[in-house]
């Protein structure tokens, strides 16, 4: 039994079978990769688990609690966040507040605590502030608190969202192809990034990545979808000598990152 | 004349044209020519026509001015001169080929007043040199540096607004000041050349001196900032306050336009929380201010037997919280079912809901309860003691303390954990679930937040008025909050009273071209998002959180791949 359990979780769309009988345990404070090729379902998945689509069949199992049929907002507020694929940050909004958005089920205040301007919101809202700095610092990013998300550069706005999951204090991240558009030296500084929230905010990190070194340098266990289907799962060097994933890469010819010389 | 606009110039030329043409013949420049704006020179209708000349005229000047600096007068002078011909033509055709059959505003007058009162060539001839003239200004215009351009421009329309706004201001100033500048419909000459060189000069100071100025206290540290600032909102508030005794019995007129302006400041408010902040498009805001007056309405009124027969007549004291309270629940029980749509849906359906709530109030089935077509008198005043309000000044204090609250409330709420929250759902609502948000609560707050102050507005509406018919609430009102809104600036405090002065005040003011309000509104909306989309006074960052940077920042793409591919 993992932190999250995905088991024989099904998802169709109509006639299309996006996720066929998908069975995933993810261990506490690992790094567990999710790849496979386009289309493979593996976004779907993440939406499986988060919430926003409702599993046809199969349940999702949170720190032991089945969670596949809980509204969105309560599964974040249980510690389940996610990044984007495209990034979706509150573009009119400021680093900070997009920082704060995400502390949002932890605060209190409502309707009358901040028109009335009480000491505990106050205290509160400075706290916040505080821990939304210490974030944005965690990313890199405190010099950037109070531009328009909309304003900063591609990398940052990258960190920013992670920075907004973190926020919600979550136990489970998902991340939906976080390196996807950067450069080496970017997706460098990701992968040291991810790292530290497994080591130093003990966070288990679940990764949906099509950049084959980021998946075999920083993951604990590779879980291969093809067609909605779990066609493998392993450790990083099981699963570059595994045949069916050699297959389902190599057939479509786009894996020139899964042999085992890379 | 080798690369002179040449065919750019007759095009905007032609858009003139049709502009001036169009304004012409639906009857706007002879029904505006009877205002005139300054004695024995000008008249609305003409200013119309030329202004219409100069803004094309100035935009082809600055297209022009790029390949020579004299093109830019050629330029604008060849646009008036187009536009004028077509005018002319038109003012020949008028009687020969019998327009006015089928356009009924093509009338002798029009001629008249479109040739000058003059006849034949002259009038022509007279009419090109004017239209012209205007065009190769608007190129003048365009050649003279900002420093100086800024001021002449901003002091011209300072002063045209006074002539316009005769009304308030002859009353206003002392008589013998009022009859040296004003006449019984505008400017004197005399009034034109003091207030021209008034402006004048309080521009050319403000864009030196005040321009500095404003870095300077910009770039204090905050905690002098902030001294500085109560300062100026002590100032304002002191205005606000003091501009009834100031103004004594001639101000009647002023505040009957400045309660009007309020009660739409109010509105305003409310409804920025639900569009401004949250992004729930309503279009029966209506609704919300319709139940908040009714409220008022039959609470209070000694008619209505049926009513009054369960509940006691109340005073306005007695019934304003239950008017609140009224809008206020109706705000969450229209929310619940609503606010599960998004966009397009909801807007629909807000609409949906403000017709019902008009049809109700209309309808013979509740007359016995709401009055019916005839709608419900005899509302109570605000009363203190002995002391009740009748004058629009005393309800001018009523309506301001209203808005201080609604104002206070927006800048409280703005920035805490509900405003951030509403904020996020604004920018995406999926994200802003998938951080743990509970979107129907927060939708829900912010549309009953924005109901009970409709509803606060409707209440002073209603005593203001004492008696209320069910056509004051029709759709015309949901529209009119969310144009202020988006002139204003959507989300924007300040915004909410500069929209509310452009679309209420000003109309409420020019009420002789009341006609012409919804083209004039159309156009002004148009032009709006095309020029100037984020609004008139937008919501700005704190400056202040932002100077530890420098301001402005440009996203640098990152290096490598592009954003978004994989």
């Amino acid at each position: 039994m993992g932190i999250l359990d995905i088991v024989h979780v099904t998802k169709r769309f109509g006639g299309l079978v996006a996720v066929r009988d998908v069975t995933i345990h993810v261990e506490p404070q690992s790094i567990h990769s999710i790849i496979g090729p386009n289309g493979a379902g593996k976004t779907t998945l993440f939406n499986c688990i988060t919430g926003f689509y409702r599993a046809d069949e199969g349940e999702v199992i949170f720190n032991g609690e089945p969670i596949h049929f809980l509204p969105p907002d309560e599964i974040a507020r249980m510690g389940i966040a996610r990044t984007y694929q495209n990034i979706r940050l509150f573009a009119n909004l400021t680093a900070m507040e997009n920082v704060l958005v995400g502390m949002h089920p932890h605060l209190t205040s409502w309707l009358i605590e901040p028109i009335l301007g009480l000491r505990r919101y106050r205290e509160e809202e400075a706290r916040a502030r505080e821990e939304a700095l210490q974030l944005l610092a965690f990313v890199d990013l405190e010099d950037r608190a109070y531009f328009l998300a909309k304003n900063l550069p591609y990398g940052e706005q990258r960190r920013l969202e992670i920075a907004r999951a973190l926020a919600l204090k979550p136990k489970v991240l998902l991340l939906d192809e976080p390196t996807a558009g950067m450069n080496p030296r970017e997706t460098e500084e990701t992968m040291d990034l991810i790292r530290r929230l497994r080591d130093e905010l003990g966070i288990t990190i679940v990764l949906i990545e099509h950049d084959m070194k980021v998946v075999m340098n920083i993951s604990d266990v590779v879980s291969v979808l093809d067609y909605g289907e779990k066609i493998a799962e392993g450790t990083p060097a099981e699963i570059q000598i595994n045949p069916r994933v050699i297959e389902a890469y190599l057939g479509r010819g786009a894996a020139t990152g899964l042999t085992p010389a890379a | 004349m080798g690369g002179f606009p040449l065919r750019q110039s007759i095009r905007y030329g032609l858009l003139a044209g049709v502009a001036v043409l169009h304004m012409s013949l639906v009857g706007m420049v002879e029904a505006f020519s009877r205002r005139e704006i300054v004695k024995d020179t000008i008249s609305m209708g003409q200013l119309l026509l030329i202004l219409a000349i100069l803004v094309l005229a100035y935009v082809a000047a600055r297209r022009a001015v790029e390949q020579h600096p004299l093109y830019a007068v050629f330029s604008g002078a060849l646009v008036g001169l187009v536009a004028g011909a077509l005018l002319a033509v038109l003012a020949l055709l008028i009687k020969p080929l019998g327009m006015r059959e089928v356009f009924a505003n093509a009338s002798p007058r029009l001629v008249k007043i479109l040739l000058f009162d003059e006849e034949g060539v002259a009038g022509v001839a007279r009419l090109l040199a004017v239209m012209t003239a205007s065009g190769a200004l608007a190129g003048l215009l365009e050649l003279l540096p900002p420093r100086v351009r800024r001021p002449l421009v901003y002091a011209l329309l300072a002063t045209l607004t006074l002539g316009l706004l005769r009304d308030i201001f002859a009353v206003v100033l002392p008589r013998k000041v009022s009859r040296f500048l004003y006449t019984s419909s505008g400017l004197t000459q005399a009034g034109l050349l003091t207030f021209l060189a008034m402006w004048g000069v309080v521009f050319t100071f403000w864009e030196t001196l005040g321009v500095r100025l404003q870095r300077e206290v910009r770039s204090l540290p905050p905690a002098q900032q902030r001294p500085l600032q109560w300062t100026s909102y002590a100032l304002v508030a002191a205005l606000l306050v003091g501009m009834p005794f100031i103004l004594g019995e001639r101000g009647s007129y002023i505040f009957e336009v400045l309660d009007i302006v309020g009660i739409y400041i109010i509105m305003g408010l409310g409804l920025n929380i639900v569009v401004g902040f949250a992004g729930l498009l309503d279009l029966g805001y209506v609704a919300f201010f319709a139940i908040g007056a009714y409220t008022m309405a039959v609470l209070t009124t000694p008619e209505l037997q049926v009513v009054r027969a369960v509940i006691p007549q109340m005073t306005f004291w007695e019934a304003l919280p239950l008017a609140l309270l009224a809008s206020l629940l109706s705000g969450i029980i229209l929310g619940i079912p609503v606010l599960k749509t998004r966009g397009d849906y909801l807007a629909i359906i807000t609409l949906g809901f403000g017709e019902i709530i008009r049809l109700l109030v209309l309808s013979d089935f509740l007359k016995p309860y709401l009055g019916g077509a005839q709608g419900v008198t005899g509302i109570a005043r605000p009363t203190f003691g002995d002391w009740y309000a009748k004058d629009p000044q005393d309800y001018y204090f009523f309506i301001l303390i209203a808005i201080a609250i609604g104002f206070f409330i927006s800048v409280r709420l703005k920035d805490s954990r509900l405003g951030r929250a509403w904020k996020a759902i604004r920018e995406d609502e999926d994200v802003a679930i998938a951080m743990g948000i509970d979107h129907v609560a927060t939708k829900l707050t912010a549309f009953a937040t924005g109901a009970t102050l409709a509803g606060l507005s409707g209440a002073i509406f209603a005593a203001k008025l004492n008696s209320m018919a069910p056509h004051s609430f029709n759709l015309l009102i949901s529209i009119n909050v969310l144009c202020l809104l988006i002139v204003g600036g959507m989300g924007s405090l300040p915004g909410v009273v500069v929209g509310a002065f452009a679309l209420v005040g000003l109309p409420e003011l020019l009420r002789e071209f009341a006609e012409y309000r919804l083209l004039v509104y159309g156009a002004a909306l148009v032009a709006m998002m095309l020029l100037k989309p984020e609004g008139l006074w937008p919501e700005t960052l704190h400056v202040r959180e932002l100077r530890a940077e420098p301001v402005k920042v440009s996203p640098v793409p990152a290096a490598g791949e592009a954003p978004g591919s994989k």
